[in-house]
């Protein structure tokens, strides 16, 4: 049989497009130009950056002026947070408001900042990963200079109430800011109707390449320049534009913001469908909202099994997918954000993350939802957690219970 | 993160899984909570380990360096057995990422908690032979 390769990762990073590839290959060759040239090659690329900028501009519905061209997510969201910091202590306010469930972009700059003098608020999540926005409201105080809450989370795909947030933040008159890195392209995102401030995103989550991202900042706002230079990006982030990343990744926002409610109608069914699948293996439980969740992600516990083996199985079976257990985060802590939905740290260690993209098939959802019981028995037949699940709680080795 | 060619192997084919009925030394190390749990059980005739079996929940490097360990010491006198070290463990399998040495080291450990069972069980103080097991809240690389 030929070996099967299913890419459900998609919340990891995704493949470049050929839309995507084709927009980009010219500027290495032919539109190799540095913006700030004077000659025709130079403008030429000059033009490229400011179409791209326009089309990110349009696809978020922000003006062009109000798009910063940054190297990714992580650095849009820490420009965002250490810059609006500096702006609130020069007026003495130097309290942060966030999540507990934030990409460890934004907590880890939160830490940074506790440690230079900053207080952070973070926010408890409810069991399926959401703030209210009373939570925000009671959380503002007179020194709070930044709330500064995830569109849509990575790990659980629950989309946070953004709008509300936004709308209470500016009668507040708080700087609001969003890492909506895994909400671009997934879910409508009008930056001006939502009342956001700041907008961090990334092109290789959307089918553009690594090392491309964008951060939005509202007209008005003195955000501290990041990177000082030359005038690049308005002198806010010096050093040669990166003009086939921004290409790719304009060209990229422009596809996937096309068509959202047809793409996320048919993902979402797909995905409701994986879902209802791999729930039917006994001792398992869907993480985030059954709703308010993105239209690709599945995030599944699965009690007596431990996440990394899943993933090495799952690949010896074609399957790329991702997991919440401490064994994949690099530490000996599993996912931060299974435990702040109140998951115990021994099922924690047994989530797996599937994220699907445009490209997925019901066949090979139905070969994963086939593959995954396989996986899951092996793992458990070999597993003293599961046989002391089974011995105290009176479960048969398949998990059902014993009649 | 890459594993060895030796760790996929014994992470995919694991050698001597399941359990030993009326084993002569049973040994459990790890916990839920830390994500590795490992269960070791010897069939023990004459001073020599006849039988071995593993169960292991945990990430592919617990699961392989278990395996591995069954394999050191399956066919060994008990004295042979009790200096498996974790060092021995990995350069059996090729090495490990260093983020997962502590796999290797709850192998050994599973391994002297079977063999310390067996001590124990014919009357033998098992710490002058096999030393202290530690506890998992002893670890230092998990912060919980």
């Amino acid at each position: 049989m030929e070996k099967r390769f299913i890419y459900a990762d998609n919340a990891a990073t995704t493949k470049v497009t050929q839309n995507v590839l084709d927009a980009m290959l010219p500027i290495f060759t032919e539109n190799f130009g540095n913006a700030s040239s004077i000659y025709n090659l130079g403008m030429d690329a000059a033009k490229i950056v400011l179409a791209s900028r326009e089309k990110v501009a349009n696809a978020l519905g922000a003006k062009v002026n109000e798009i910063y061209f940054t190297a990714g997510g992580s650095e849009s969201d820490n420009w965002a947070i250490k810059g609006a910091a500096e702006i609130g202590a020069k007026k003495g306010k130097k309290h942060i408001i966030t999540t507990a469930i934030e990409h460890h972009a934004v907590l880890h700059t939160c830490e940074y900042l506790e440690k230079h003098g900053f207080e952070v608020t973070y926010l408890p999540v409810d069991e399926y990963g959401r703030i209210t926005v009373e939570q925000v409201e009671n959380a503002i105080r007179e020194d709070t200079c930044l709330v500064t809450v995830m569109f849509a989370n990575n790990e659980i795909g629950t989309i946070m109430p953004i709008p509300e947030i936004g709308k209470l933040c500016r009668q507040k008159k708080v700087l609001f800011h969003t890492d909506a890195v895994q909400a671009v392209g997934h879910v409508p995102i009008n930056v001006k109707e939502m009342n956001i401030d700041m907008l961090s995103l990334s092109g290789h989550k959307i089918h553009a390449p690594k090392g491309v991202g964008a951060l939005y900042i509202k007209t008005g706002i003195a955000l501290p320049n990041l990177i000082a230079g030359g005038a690049q990006e308005r002198g806010k982030r010096a050093g040669t534009e990166n003009v086939p990343g921004i290409v790719g990744l304009a060209t990229a926002i422009t596809d996937a913001c096309a068509d959202i409610p047809e793409k996320t109608e048919r993902i979402a069914a797909l995905r409701d469908k994986l879902i209802d699948g791999i729930l039917q293996i006994p001792q398992t439980r869907l993480n985030g909202h059954p709703t308010q969740r993105l239209a690709g992600n599945v995030n599944i516990s699965i009690r007596g099994v431990e996440g990394e083996s899943m993933l090495l199985l799952l690949d010896l079976n074609g399957i790329c997918a991702s997991s919440g257990s401490a064994c994949t985060s690099g530490s000996l802590d599993p996912s931060h954000v299974l435990l702040a939905i109140g998951l115990p740290h021994e099922i924690a260690h047994g989530s797996l993350r599937l994220s699907l993209g445009e490209d997925i098939t019901e066949e090979e959802i139905d070969y994963i939802i086939e593959t995954v019981p396989k996986v899951v028995t092996k793992l458990r037949s070999m597993s003293p957690l599961w046989e002391r699940i089974c011995s105290t709680e009176g479960l048969n080795p398949d998990g059902t219970p014993k009649a | 993160m890459i594993y060895s060619e030796k760790v996929m192997d014994h992470f995919a084919n694991p050698r001597n899984v399941g359990e030993i009925e009326n084993a002569d030394g049973v040994g459990e190390v790890g916990n839920a909570k830390c994500g590795d749990i490992m269960k070791m059980y010897l069939k023990i005739d004459n001073g020599i380990i006849t039988d071995v079996k593993f169960k292991t929940f945990g990430c592919g490097a617990a699961v392989a360096t278990s395996s591995m360990a069954t394999e050191l010491i399956k066919g060994k006198p008990i004295e042979e057995a009790v200096k498996l070290s974790n060092k021995a463990v990995i350069e059996a399998l090729d090495g490990l990422p260093p983020a997962k040495l502590h796999c290797s080291v709850l192998a050994e450990q599973a391994t002297k908690a079977a063999l310390s069972d067996y001590y124990r069980r014919n009357g033998i103080d098992p710490v002058p032979i096999v030393g202290r097991i530690e506890d998992c809240e002893d670890c230092e690389s998990c912060g919980i």
